[in-house]
């Protein structure tokens, strides 16, 4: 199910402002890929550009193209709406809808294709959503509960379940874990290490260590200056980037030498 | 030196905290506002029921119409909410529409001026409905009922078309067009607080944007809509010029689309300028009776949308 992406020289924009400029790098499947960097610097605004999601804020645009297996999803006549259907996101606040229960919550995303489905595949799907995203244990009692009665931590595993409930290629994740506490982080990070054997899964985070224990590639974006577009410094493995970074900047940023 | 500045005297320590003249003034200013609201609301009610004491315990007979003040007053209430049931139906759906067009759809600009024209729209005298229903509109809805009767006469509420239009149909229509401002408002306020955090977790489904308002938006904007729509019934329940104005009164009848009905505050508003002793009572208690409707259906708005803190959604 996992896919590869190839971004080609990408350039995002909002309105007149150049906010990230030309970045080019392969993402392979089956892998976490991990964004570092200072606040600022891009790396949330290129995430959502993956899916197509930077279009819901006005004057947004891109140049430049994002390919998923060959498929590009900037080319004309691609609908935003397929694309999302394939590559999923869980945001950095956890987002259930909360006049649904846990159940309609996973199955939201399913309903919105508008299938028919019996109530007892929507349950195994429920189910196989739940268990994936490690929380079935946890709720299996109590379904029928309202998604938002449930804790942080869990609130964010439901919204993995809700990614993965439509069965995407590719999940983003936008600062996943900067609202929860350490256990709760430590359960996604587990989660996101189970993940990958299903997914290309590409995180974007503020932690260095939770980049550096979860993520096989790191990219390191940065800003020159306040105002100047942000950019992919550096892109290498995981290791690479933390014990032998190439740039100078890299090493001051995840040495704590930065700024 | 020290840095910081030490206090040039230390504050003797009483149990009482320190009253400052401007705070007395202010929390006595605001208690003696609320107090005042709640006596006046305290004397309209005890004066209504003063003055309808004598026709709610005078003898059958004697009331207009013969058969008590139940008897009398019961065919307003009905021509009262029915009006205003059909006002707010009619209303409802077009006002979410133009709530979500202005929040959703519109770019922003567009939104803007068209929510202020909507706002202006509560900005005409109820006068001015009422002389444009009665000699605009009406005549023009005569070729509808006749439609109506003739395809749908089956159905009592549509039997017998007036020839003039000037029905509790019309009334209503003017009714629902005087109380889309404030169904508009509520709602485009409540479906603009909508988090993006729920907008932005619908479109990443890949919901479209009408399934997204579907899955975000429409969920936590229904307690703010269903407030705003008793808010427009309460005040459809209290017009007076329009209905006044628009309808030809007459006996009660379940036919919208024919001449007669009336409402309590066109029946009051017509009357009691030559009303006199037992007659000014009756129409002093139907004032009652609709004093209490509108209160009820008030505070069951109030509730409703007092409620829709739970549903925030924020945690």
């Amino acid at each position: 199910m996992s896919k590869r992406i190839d971004v080609n020289d990408l350039d995002i924009y909002y309105g007149d402002f150049h906010a990230v400029k030309d970045v080019t790098m392969t993402i392979e499947p089956r892998s976490v890929t991990a964004f570092i960097g200072p606040s600022g610097c891009g790396k949330s605004t290129f995430l959502r550009t993956l899916n197509r999601m930077h279009e819901v804020i006005p004057g947004a645009r891109v140049d430049g193209e994002v390919l998923i297996d060959g498929q590009n999803l900037y080319a004309k006549g691609v609908d935003p709406v397929d694309v999302r259907r394939q590559v999923g996101m869980v945001f950095q606040r956890p987002n259930p809808f909360p006049t649904m229960s846990i159940k309609e919550n996973v199955l939201a995303g399913v309903r919105l294709n508008s299938k028919r489905m019996s109530g007892k595949a929507a349950d195994e799907l429920a189910e196989r959503a739940l268990r994936g995203a490690n929380l079935w244990n946890e709720v299996k009692d109590r379904l029928d509960k309202p998604g938002a009665g449930l804790s942080g931590g869990q609130q964010q595993r439901l919204c993995i379940a809700r990614a993965i409930a439509i069965q995407p290629e590719v999940i983003l994740m936008d600062e996943p874990c900067s609202a929860l506490d350490p256990i709760s982080t430590l359960a996604i990070e587990d989660l996101i290490s189970d993940l990958k054997t299903d997914y290309t899964v590409v995180i974007v985070t503020h932690n260095m260590q939770q980049a550096a224990r979860v993520s096989d590639k790191t990219g390191f974006f940065n800003l020159k200056a306040t105002g100047q577009p942000g950019e992919l410094v550096e892109y290498d493995s995981t290791q690479t980037i933390f014990n032998n970074p190439r740039e100078k900047a890299t090493e001051d940023y995840i040495s704590g030498r930065f700024g | 030196m020290t840095a910081t500045p030490t206090p040039a005297r230390r504050q003797p320590s009483s149990a009482k905290p320190v009253r400052r003249p401007g705070d007395l003034f202010f929390s006595s200013a605001s208690i003696g506002s609320a107090t005042i609201i709640l006596l006046t609301l305290a004397g309209v009610a005890v004066f209504l029921l003063i003055e309808a004491l004598p026709a709610l315990t005078a003898p059958a007979d004697e009331v207009s119409g013969g058969a008590g003040f139940a008897g009398y007053v019961w065919p307003l209430v009905v021509g009262t909410v029915v009006a205003s049931l059909v006002a707010m139906v009619l209303a409802t759906p077009v006002a979410v529409g133009i709530a979500l067009f202005v929040s959703h759809y519109a770019p922003r600009r567009l939104g803007q001026s068209i929510g202020f024209v909507i706002d202006l729209l509560a900005a005409v005298p109820s006068v001015v409905f009422g002389m444009w229903g009665m000699s605009v509109f009406a005549p023009r809805l005569v070729p509808l009922y006749e439609w109506l009767e003739q395809n749908l006469g089956f159905i009592p509420l549509f039997a017998d078309a007036s020839t003039s239009g000037r029905t509790l149909m019309t009334a209503s229509i003017v009714l629902a067009v005087m109380i889309l401002p404030i169904i508009t408002a509520v709602s485009r306020e409540v479906f603009l607080q909508t988090p993006s955090l729920h907008e932005e977790a619908a479109l990443a489904l890949g919901a479209t944007k009408w399934e997204m308002i579907r899955t975000a938006v429409l969920p936590f904007g229904m307690p703010g809509v269903i407030g705003g729509t008793m808010l427009g019934l309460g005040r459809a329940l209290g017009e007076t010029m329009a209905v006044a104005i628009i309808l030809s009164p007459g006996i009660f009848t379940w036919n919208l689309i024919g001449s007669g009905n009336n409402t309590i505050p066109a029946e009051i508003a017509l009357n009691f300028p030559e009303a006199a002793g037992l007659r000014l009572s009756e129409l002093i208690a139907a004032g009652l009776v609709l004093f209490v409707i509108t209160l009820a259906v008030n505070l069951f708005a109030r509730w409703i949308v007092d409620r829709r803190a739970e549903f925030s959604g924020a945690n």
